[in-house]
Formats: structure tokens, sequence, C-alpha cells
């Protein structure tokens, strides 16, 4: 009865999933601000490689980057879920707990609809305007370019839906730390900044300098921003390319691995107070 | 599932508390040293309960009922000592134990705040995975019984709380639990609201024969619900058994008020009962009915006076419940 199986999830993915495609105007004041912060990167990135430099990216790549950074910015894992968070310090987690589901799928299922409505909401119109109005403009050589190619569109899409499941173990980590810390904020200052220059989304990472770039393509955030960003613009091609995506499946279920074993300690010892 | 449904035995819950004495001081000695203090909330309780019972529970704030309540639900893991619900340990099984148990807490919310009630009530049958036509019977009973027809397309954060409870209370019970746990289920409604949780709970427990344990800090529950009541006082069983038996056992006065045609007699001297409190017209006594007869009291009163009328009360059960409390020095 597999279909039986996972229809707790499936229904709290989509419930979530309905609810935060609502948000409209939090994501029309996020387009405005992204549009704006896309903007400002792009022109420094321009003068910076505007003289004789030896980039490790060309400009267009970079641009590439930035935008989809800025498309794709409620990707990255940089908060743990409000939610949640309300219903550790009311104490209606206890509720959760009354679930006959397996706890750390449900809010699995939980992060994986913020992580896809949320982005799919500012990513949208992002796309378009840097992708199709800009051009239409005559200033397509500063909006968002054309894919390397269809190898890699599809690698990139490929790539998209890991960094999906990577982003949701990440949140669902943060969302048992909360668990256990009672507050969500400890766990989002620490989380924030690492997420932001470890994954490239503050500077791309083969912009970074030489001797960090081994440590830098290993670890799990770049597989946030950084993989698939570059192989969009075919900066990361070929075998390489696939090998990226191994590390985005890695990195995904050793977190979930460590996700798991956080949460059943957190729930052996959880503690519900006020009567 | 015959004989007991739940089985506590020996249950010990101690919290780990982080302490901090008061001043500047104390508080930045308190980063390098923590100070920890061990709180018991619940301390060797032991009982049972036989399939279809309704029991009441009764404390004061922080006795340990919730605490109780929670480790039966298996949200919480004991110290020590094991209970099992329909032979399954709650916190080992978690999951097929949940399944089978309803729970609501007062103080809570189970219902997606802003989703209409009835959106709320379709996700718990999918993460219950309740069979469709056994949803529609069992929706459409809860609906009828808990007059929540109107109530169906409100998102829950615009309901009142009378009504929020009835949505929580049918929530609860959508995927056909054998055992209900109630905690505090009355607790901030109105009189009206109060009596239908209570109606509704009473023909639940009478004609669906499920096994319901409440706590309250409303008397007037226990006393309409409760077959059986557990006296709780810090972490400890106080008492176990009926009502009646708790009230014998706490405070067995009996009152008499009698109602005078004129103005009320300066002195009443009648052997084995002592004069409460007097009003305009009226003299309210109290006796104790193991030692002296209500209907020998009424005869010499009324032979004595002139007496327009005379009703016989018992303690409010309040009272009862506070002067056990003041007896085993617990606060309430």
């Amino acid at each position: 009865m597999m279909a039986g199986a996972i229809r707790p999830y499936q229904a709290v993915f989509r419930a979530r999933f309905q609810l935060l495609l609502q948000y409209r105007a939090a994501a029309l004041a996020g387009f405005a601000t992204q549009c704006w912060w896309g903007a400002i990167k792009v022109m420094i990135f321009a003068a910076f490689l505007a003289g004789p430099v030896a980039s490790p990216m060309t400009l267009r790549q970079t641009i590439d980057y930035v935008w989809l950074g800025q498309a794709f910015l409620m990707l990255l894992p940089w908060s743990a879920d409000a939610e949640l968070a309300r219903m550790v310090r009311s104490g209606d987690i206890a509720y959760e707990r009354l679930r006959p589901v397996d706890g750390y799928a449900y809010w699995y299922a939980r992060a994986v609809a913020r992580r896809t409505a949320t982005p799919l909401l500012r990513a949208t119109p992002m796309l378009l305007v840097t992708g199709l109005v800009l051009p239409a403009l005559g200033l397509g050589q500063w909006g968002l370019g054309a894919p390397a190619g269809v190898g890699a569109l599809g690698l990139f899409v490929a790539s998209m839906a890991l960094v999906v499941a990577l982003s949701s173990a990440f949140s669902t980590l943060l969302d048992v730390l909360v668990v256990m810390t009672l507050s969500e904020r400890g766990v989002n200052i620490l989380v924030a900044p690492l997420s932001i220059v470890f994954s490239g989304s503050l500077v791309p990472l083969p912009l970074l300098p030489q001797w960090m770039q081994p440590f830098m393509q290993y670890q799990p955030f770049a597989g946030l921003v950084d993989v698939p960003f570059r192989i969009y613009s075919g900066h990361l091609a070929g075998w390489p390319a696939v090998a990226a995506l191994g590390r985005q499946a890695v990195w995904s279920v050793l977190l979930v691995a460590l996700g798991r074993a956080v949460m059943r300690r957190a729930m052996s010892r959880l503690q519900t107070q006020g009567g | 599932m015959s004989g007991s449904a739940i089985v506590v035995d020996r249950l010990t819950k101690t919290f780990r508390v982080a302490e901090r004495r008061p001043g500047t001081w104390n508080a930045l000695a308190g980063l390098v040293r923590r100070r920890h203090r061990d709180v018991r909330a619940i301390d060797d309780v032991s009982f049972h309960l036989a399939d279809g019972e309704l029991l009441g529970f009764v404390g004061p704030n922080g006795a340990g009922k919730s605490t109780t309540i929670k480790i039966l639900c298996g949200i919480l893991e004991p110290t020590s000592g094991t209970c099992t619900v329909g032979g399954i340990v709650p916190w080992r099984e978690r999951v097929t134990h949940v399944a089978r148990i309803g729970a609501v807490f007062g103080q809570r919310t189970q219902l997606w705040w802003d989703l209409p009630v009835i959106e709320s009530f379709e996700l718990l049958r999918d993460i219950y995975r309740v069979a469709p036509e056994r949803y529609r019977r069992t929706s459409d009973e809860l609906i009828a019984r808990l007059d929540l027809g109107r109530l169906l397309s409100t998102p829950v954060r615009q309901l009142s709380l009378g009504q929020r409870m009835r949505c929580e209370i049918a929530a609860s019970l959508l995927h056909e639990p054998r055992v209900l746990f109630l905690d505090e289920p009355t607790i901030g409604l109105d009189a009206v609201a109060k009596l239908a949780v209570r109606d509704f709970v009473k023909t639940l427990h009478r004609e669906h024969g499920v096994t319901v344990i409440l706590t309250t800090h409303d008397m007037h529950d226990i006393e309409a619900l409760a077959e059986r009541v557990i006296v709780i006082g810090k972490g400890v069983i106080l008492a176990d058994g009926s009502l009646t038996s708790l009230r014998r056992g706490a405070l067995a006065e009996r009152r008499l008020w009698v109602h005078f045609a004129g103005e009320p007699p300066a002195a009443i001297e009648l052997p084995g009962a002592a004069v409460r409190q007097r009003q305009a017209r009226s003299i309210e006594l109290a006796f104790d009915p193991r030692t002296t007869s209500a209907h020998r009291l009424i005869a010499s009163v009324a032979s004595t006076f002139e007496v327009e009328d005379i009703h016989l009360e018992e303690p409010p059960i309040e009272e009862v419940i506070a002067r056990f409390y003041a007896q085993h020095e617990v606060d309430g």
C-alpha cells in the first residue's frame, strides 16, 4: 500500500503549498528588493570584470549566476519554520506528536512545501523580467541569458530538484534544532550568514580565492546555489557537473540522516511546560 | 482488548529545571555554571482503567495531571515506571498508539489556524488515513451532534472559543479512537458551551462506549460526567474512587436551610447541629449525617419554631475538593 503510506505527507505538503502561495504581497515586496540587489550586484561585477583581469568566470556567466541567485533566493535554508517555532513556544507541538506519522517525514514534507511554493512565487516574475523583458528592451547583455545548451538545461533542472531536496533537509534540521533550543532566533542568526556566504549567494564561489576552492566545492552549501547556476551558464559541464549533482545527493542523504538522529534525541527529551 | 484498557504502573517523571537566583552577579555566574533542580512532576502513580470507563482527573495547578496524560498519549517518556493503553506502551510504539487514541488539550489547538474548519478535518482524514466512506459517516455524525454545520467554512482564527472547542473535539474523533483524552476541555468556556461539551462527552461515552480520561478544574464537569475520580496533588495520587466516597471522606457535612415565617429566633439549641450563617429570614444549620439523622433534625426544627420552608443541601463540590486539598496540604 504505497499510495496509502505517503497520503499524510502529500496532504500536509499540499495544504502548506496552497497556503504559502497566498502570500502575494510579501512576494511582490521581495521581488522589488531582489531586482534592486540584483542590479547593484550586476553593476559591481561589471565594474570588476571590465579591467584586464584573468577572471575564473566570464561576465556573462557571472550575470546569469547573479540573476538566478536573486530569482531562487527563497530556496536558501536561512530560517527555521516560523509556524513550528510558534508551536514550540505555545505547546501546540504536543499535537504534532499525536499524529500517526513519521515525525521527520512529516516535517520534511512541510519544508518541501516551503522550499517550493515561496521560491515559485518569487522566481516567476524575476525570470520573466530578467530573461524576457530586459532583452526586449535591448538590455539583453544585463539580463539573464539563455542556458548554455539543451544538455546544460537538463542538468540544471535535475540539479534544481536536488536543491529542493537538500534545502528541505537543511530546513528540517533547523526545525529540529528550534525544538531543542525553544526559539528560532539563535538558529536563524547562525544559519543565515552561513548559507548566504557558503552557497555562493553573496559572491559566486569561483570568484573566491584559489586556496579556498577545494573546500568550497565539497561543502554542503555549494549544492544550494553554486552547482545549478554554474551548470546553467556552462561554467560547470560534463562529468564534473554530474559529480556535483552526486555531491548534492550525498549531502541531502547525510543531512536527512543527521536530522532524523537529532530529532529522535530531541523528542525523547521533550518537555511540555504549562501543565 | 478486554479487562483493563489502561494500566499505569508506578509512573514517575522528573524534569530538570535550570535555576537562576536573582541579581546580576548570579546571572553572570549562571553563564559559567548552571544550577539545575529536579522537579518531580509525578511520583509513583499507579491505576487501572477498564474498557469504557469515564475517569475524572482532578488536582490543583501543577499537580501532574497533564504530565500523566501526556505520557499516556505517547508525547512524553516517563523517567521510570510503565503504562499500557490497549496493551501498547505509548512511547515505544508511538505511531500505532496515537492512531488509536484521540486527544483534546483545552489550551492548545490542533486545527490549522488559517484554514476553514472543514479543510482541517480533511487534512486530519488524510493524516490518519481514514477511508473516504468511513470519514463521511463519522464526520456527518460529529457535525450533526456538535452542531458544526454553519462553522465548517469559517477559518479557525475567526471562531469563538466555544465554537473552536466543539470543532477541536470533533477533530479528535474523526478517526474513531477507542480512548479519548480530554485535558481541560471546558477551560474558558461560557455556561452554554460547557453544557454542550458535557452533553456530547456523556453521549459519546454512553452510546459509543469510548473510554474517556478527563482533567478539569471545573467540578461541575466532574459531577456531570465522571463515575470515578482520581485526585492528584504534588504528583501523588491522593484519592481514587467515586465522587460520593470522596465527599464522605473529605466533607461529610450536610446543610439545612430553615426559612422562618417571621423574625428568626436569636438562638437555636439543637443537638448535633451548628449555625453556619444567618440571613434576614433564614438560618443555615450544619450537621453530620453519620451522627445526626436528617429527618429527626427537621422534625425537631418544625415542632419548635414557626417554619415557612426547609431544604437540605450538600456542600458544593468545590468546597469538598478545597477541604480535601487542605487536608492533604496541597495548594489549590
